[in-house]
């Protein structure tokens, strides 16, 4: 009777804890979960790697010299499945409910509620697009997110990278193995990168800046042959001829799935505690999603770690609770 | 070498044998890279749910993607993949760079149907 019911469970759609998201610090998690027999449901909205998928290469998580962000997120996946975890990947959630002691889950186009006594969300960030008009369009025709992927179709052509930070500047200077010519259009007038980063661009005879501005309109055809940049001080708007824009502006959490369920501070970050509790009871948060100044790989293992650990607990204790 | 899951093209050979064959055929022709990568997934995903649909992917940098790479359809595209739908062996819909799960899936509905 018992192992009947067992049978029966292992079939449900009830968890003991359910991950949402696939990246680093998600899969951390359910790494230790599962290989602590909680059993465990990770959902996300793409595919597993999260944000290391984005990475050609990484080189500084210990223990691996050198891995592309997507063999590192194979490995983080395959080790996951492999104490037992279920892994649901394009999965879009429609509902979640948290103020009860099961907390759940619905997904879009199906049916099944899927259930858990504690959840993790480790939801992570995104590039932080423009928002200027035709951005969308231009998307591959010659707006791009990525210089190492799509550099090589801008060889000999004048580009345009927008950002001022790490990501940005480096970027560019990587960008003048291709562009005849990089203009950086930034909307401050000083730079939030590394000293060294700041300076390699400086001295690179092929990027130009254009501080205290920013772009308010992609202009073009089939792609992109201009764009309009304003003077944040003057207000004055210029056309600006370029064959290409690389933006490179930051990244924001994705939390808009929580964002009535859970206390987030002014950037949308989840707040968590030291044992990565929201506000919630049940309910955990880990990796670049939470309130925290570091975001790398070895950051969101940390968290989801930590994440883990503090859900076993209380799913050890939630009979007795 | 891509690292997918779905049926990789090799020669222009085996595209053309492939268009004349199939009535619904999408490939993606990219790289190993973090544009291309969530649009094999997303591939690999719908292929059971698009059993009327052939879904196949191809090395942007095999100098036989030039079946691809030289589409007039994909004149104006500077971002990888470049995916291509095509039915009964013409393009009928392409698209430059990464897109989104819900945006691939709108295309096949709308041009090979549900
Ligand atoms: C270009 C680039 C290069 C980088 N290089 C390095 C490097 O060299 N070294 C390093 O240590 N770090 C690097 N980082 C940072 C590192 O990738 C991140 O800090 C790390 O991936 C964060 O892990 P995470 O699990 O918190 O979030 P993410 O990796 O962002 O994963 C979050 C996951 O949640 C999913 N998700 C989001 N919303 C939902 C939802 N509503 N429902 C379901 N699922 C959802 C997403 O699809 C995603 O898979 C880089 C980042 C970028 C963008």
């Amino acid at each position: 009777m018992y192992l009947e019911n067992k049978n029966a469970m292992d079939k449900s759609t009830d968890y003991d804890v359910i991950v949402v998201g696939a990246g680093p610090a998600g899969l951390t998690a359910a790494l230790y979960l599962s290989r602590a027999k909680v059993k465990t449901l990770v959902i996300d909205s793409g595919i597993a790697g999260g944000q290391t998928i984005l990475t050609h290469e990484i080189a500084n998580y210990p223990g691996i010299e050198r891995i592309s962000g997507y063999q590192l997120a194979h490995i983080m996946k395959k080790q996951a499945e492999s104490f037992g975890t279920e892994i649901k990947i394009n999965a879009e959630i429609e509902r979640i409910v948290l103020d009860r002691r099961i907390k759940e889950i619905k997904l879009k186009k199906n049916e099944n509620i899927y259930t858990a006594k504690a959840v993790i969300f480790s939801l992570g960030g995104r590039s932080r697009t423009i928002g200027a008009t035709k951005e969308e369009y231009f998307k591959g025709k010659g707006i791009s997110y990525c210089a190492t992927c799509d550099g090589d179709f801008f060889t000999d052509k004048e580009i345009v990278v927008v950002g001022g930070g790490n990501s940005a500047l480096e970027e560019a200077v990587s960008l003048t193995k291709y562009a005849s010519k990089v203009t950086i259009v930034h909307q401050f007038d000083y730079f939030q990168a590394f000293p060294h980063a700041i300076e390699e661009a400086k001295k690179n005879t092929k990027i130009n800046f254009m501080l205290n501005s920013r772009i308010t309109a992609f202009n073009g055809d089939e792609k992109i042959e201009s764009v309009d940049i304003e003077n944040i001080k003057t207000k004055e708007i210029t056309p600006f001829k370029t064959d290409g824009v690389f933006i490179f502006i930051g990244y924001l959490p994705n939390t808009e799935l929580v964002e009535h369920a859970l206390m987030l501070n002014e950037w949308k970050e989840i707040i968590v505690k030291s044992d990565m509790s929201t506000n919630v009871e049940g309910v955990y948060a880990a990796g670049d999603c939470i309130n925290k100044k570091i975001r790398q790989v070895t950051t969101a293992v940390a968290d989801g770690t930590v994440a883990a650990l503090s859900a076993i607990e209380y799913v050890m204790n939630f009979k007795s609770k | 070498m891509l690292f997918t899951n779905l049926k990789h093209i090799l020669t222009a050979q085996e595209h053309a044998n492939i268009l004349n064959e199939n009535e619904n055929v999408m490939v993606i022709c990219g790289r190993m890279g973090p544009m291309c990568i969530p649009v094999y997934g997303i591939a690999e995903e719908l292929e059971k749910q698009y059993p009327h649909v052939k879904f196949y992917d191809m090395e942007f940098d095999n100098p036989e993607s030039h079946v691809i790479r030289n589409l007039p359809e994909v004149r104006s595209f500077m971002g990888i993949p470049f995916v291509i739908y095509y039915k009964n062996g013409k393009v009928v819909h392409a698209t430059s760079s990464i897109q989104t799960k819900e945006q691939i899936t709108s295309i096949l509905d709308n041009v090979f149907g549900k």
